[in-house]
């Protein structure tokens, strides 16, 4: 679960410089406009070099990155590949 | 063009002050640096700084009619003035100029407000009927010139550009929070309002007249697209013949000047057909003027190389540095006197420079032919989401944006998440604003970014609602194209394109632009035409094309359009200025309080650290930072007393005081 709170804390303070409110586990950056394109590779540099993982292209689907809730179903994933 | 000032008195006033008005022009003198005019009498006094470009002998304003009952003041053009002055003259007007404005005001004469159904041209002016006290201001059917007034203590000021309104020191400066929040979401405020309290733009095709007992404000034109039972008949090759012969009369009568006219050459196809038909058919010593960037993903020098080539035309270009655009953005300000989401007018104010030096007075450009023929993405955008919106699930049709961004499609990681972004209200074709709505969505995120005190004020504000009130009656009928292509014409055209990026920037040099594309016989002729001939499948402005395609190099017919953009992180944040220092400190954004100081420190932060910005934090930086910039200089630094200028060149006194004291001295 630390894992996703430093990714919330990102999103916070890069896409909603400072405003905590509109983010909950669920909310759909893409519906609510959080992350846009270039958001998207913002984000996704920050999964990579924060959480030491190579995200494939295939990956990048708003399955995998459209919410906190999913990145962090995503970010498990991922994280168990690499331990196993 | 020109610049016009004038201010009335409605009720039982004190005398106008000569000085107010002296101020007035003066501070806006960059419109009409060759000489001034004034008229006063017990009620009004009208002032004029003038651009001569017609009739520079005698054309100097204000101009009275035979028995010197109306006066005019005009900023503009009429193009088809030679004629309407025929006409005029067989019915018994005499004229003592050989000026377009003369013939104006005696088309008033002739048929009062009606007169203006007839004037082919750009202009805002103000005619005073001396007799009657009435007062008719008027502006042009889309906002090619502009004409702002405000009521104070039972007077009305008006004048071409805000500032000269500020030049009297009553009149209150504070920033308007709901046309913030406007600008934040439509990119620019809506017809009518402007950024500040209190001041007000006569909105496009609109006239105000003013008589001692009432202010009525009406409409003349409208701007309309075909629903499906109004097509026009003719179709094909009549169709586009007739579109080039009345093109071809648009840019004839736009050359009428007694001075050379050049035109903006920027390799696009709107302004490489304007060339053309310049070049080839009315004046082979054409001058052209271009805008290059020195950071290459916004150069166009290649297809602008190409034309000059092609068309052998002697061409002049200035190349906009990311420093230049900085250390423009303050200026640029003070002439756009509204906040900006886009660096784009810059560029355009440093090329305005180089024609003024070249000796030039008037170019010609190609605003409008976008809205007009059906240019933009974003209509070609609104066809796809809509032909995806009747198969959601569709996995296809979506596909069909690459071919619409295929510099940011090309990139398959990005594929996914740029659907997911597209896919946003198509839920909802039957959303009057489908085409328009997750732009200004995705705009309106800048407001997250306002103060609490702010976000408070206008919390029950909802700019969509007073967009609404502007729709015509059968817009509900058109489909999403036509509806889109309104939209653009009605918000961004006048208020943004012609103002912002046209006029202001062009003027802050004495430079009058003409635009051919909006010649209203054009835009009535294109509004008939059924949208899916002006985007042929996904090939925009079909009909454009199919004029110039025998005319012009295929290269540039058929090249993929670049919308015209300019550089902005990299060009406000850079070390050689000053910008974020002066006036986005955390003392200054608390100072001026609209917005929260600790957000827009986070934004400058992580942008300095940034390489490639993405558009959402860019647009919020320029947004921020020229709110700031225009609070400080129009409202804690304005000093209203500070433009003095020399007595009027002309002077018409008519002030019953005057008589008064020659009977004393």
């Amino acid at each position: 679960m630390s894992e996703i709170i430093a990714v919330k804390e990102f999103i916070i303070e890069n896409f909603l410089f400072g405003e905590e409110e509109q983010l909950l586990l669920d909310t759909d950056f893409f519906d609510e406009g959080i992350i846009d394109s270039t958001g998207v590779i913002e984000l996704v540099s920050f999964l990579e070099e924060r959480f030491n993982i190579s995200v494939d292209d295939e990956e990048l689907i708003p399955e995998n990155l459209s919410s906190l809730q999913n990145i962090n179903l995503f970010l498990q994933k991922k994280l168990n590949k690499k331990d196993a | 063009m020109c610049g016009i000032a004038g201010i009335v008195n409605l009720g039982h006033q004190q005398p106008i002050a000569l000085d107010a008005l002296k101020r007035m022009v003066s501070i806006q003198q960059y419109r009409g640096p060759d000489e001034t005019g004034a008229y006063f009498d017990d009620y009004i006094g009208l002032a004029h700084a003038r651009l001569s470009i017609i009739d520079l002998k005698d054309g100097t304003q204000p101009i009275h009619n035979e028995d010197k009952s109306l006066w005019i003041i005009y900023n503009g053009e009429v193009f088809n003035y030679p004629e309407l002055r025929q006409e005029l003259t067989k019915c018994g007007h005499k004229f003592y100029t050989t000026s377009d404005t003369e013939v104006i005001l005696h088309l008033y004469e002739e048929k009062g407000t009606n007169c203006l159904n007839q004037l082919n041209g750009q202009f805002a002016f103000a005619i005073w009927n001396s007799k009657k006290r009435t007062l008719f201001l008027a502006r042009d059917r889309v906002g090619i010139l502009p004409l702002h007034y405000t009521i104070h203590n039972q007077r009305l000021y008006f004048a071409s550009e805000i500032k000269a309104i500020f030049a009297n020191k009553e009149i209150i400066r504070s920033v308007d929070l709901e046309s913030l929040d406007q600008i934040f979401t439509f990119w620019t405020t809506l017809p009518g309002k402007t950024v500040f309290n209190y001041i007000k733009e006569l909105p496009p095709a609109h006239y105000m007249s003013v008589s001692p007992h009432e202010i009525k404000i009406d409409k003349y034109w409208d701007i309309n697209f075909s629903s499906n039972t109004e097509t026009l008949k003719i179709k094909g090759d009549d169709l586009v013949n007739e579109i080039s012969e009345t093109l071809m009369d648009s840019v004839k009568i736009r050359l009428r000047a007694d001075v050379p006219v050049g035109t903006y050459l920027s390799g696009g196809l709107d302004s490489s057909a304007l060339t053309e038909t310049v070049k080839k058919n009315f004046n082979n010593e054409l001058r052209s003027f271009g805008v290059r960037f020195e950071n290459k993903d916004y150069d166009e020098g290649y297809f602008q190389n190409e034309m000059v080539d092609f068309l052998k035309v002697n061409h002049s270009e200035i190349i906009a540095s990311n420093d230049a655009i900085g250390e423009n953005l303050e200026n640029v300000l003070w002439h756009t006197e509204k906040p900006l989401l886009r660096t784009g007018p810059i560029p355009l104010y440093i090329l305005s420079g180089l024609v003024n030096q070249s000796g030039y007075k008037v170019v010609l450009t190609g605003e409008g032919a976008d809205e007009i023929f059906g240019g933009y993405d974003i209509f070609k955008e609104a066809k796809i989401r809509n032909f995806w919106a009747k198969d959601p699930d569709s996995k296809l049709r979506p596909l069909l944006l690459g071919r619409l961004y295929p510099y940011i499609f090309k990139d398959d990681r990005l594929k996914q998440t740029l659907i997911a972004f597209f896919k946003n209200g198509i839920d909802n074709p039957d959303d009057p604003f489908f085409s328009h709505n997750i732009r200004w969505k995705n705009t309106s995120k800048i407001k997250n970014f306002f103060s609490e005190q702010v976000k408070d004020s206008i919390k029950d504000y909802n700019s969509y609602s007073e967009l609404k009130k502007l729709l015509p009656a059968n817009y509900f009928d058109w489909d999403t194209v036509s509806k889109s292509q309104f939209l653009e014409s009605l918000i961004f055209l006048s208020n943004y394109l012609l103002s912002s990026q046209g006029d202001r920037v062009a003027m802050a040099h004495s430079v009058e632009l003409r635009v051919p594309y909006l010649d209203h016989r054009v835009i009535e002729l294109l509004g008939k035409v059924n949208s899916e001939i002006k985007i042929n499948g996904l090939n925009e402005k079909y009909l454009l094309k199919q004029v110039f395609k025998n005319r012009l190099p295929s290269n540039i017919v058929k090249r993929w359009k670049n919308p015209y953009r300019a550089p902005i992180h990299k060009a406000l944040l850079s070390n050689n200025l000053n910008l974020v220092k002066e006036f986005c400190s955390e003392d200054a954004i608390n100072k001026t309080g609209i917005f929260d100081s600790v957000k827009v420190l986070k934004l400058i932060n992580k942008l300095g650290k940034l390489d490639k910005a993405g558009e959402f934090d860019e647009m919020a930086l320029i947004g921020i930072i020229s709110t700031q910039i225009i609070h400080k200089n129009f409202i804690e630094d304005f000093n209203a007393t500070r433009f003095e200028s020399d007595n009027f060149d002309q002077f018409y006194d008519y002030r019953s005081i005057n008589d008064k004291l020659k009977k004393v001295f």
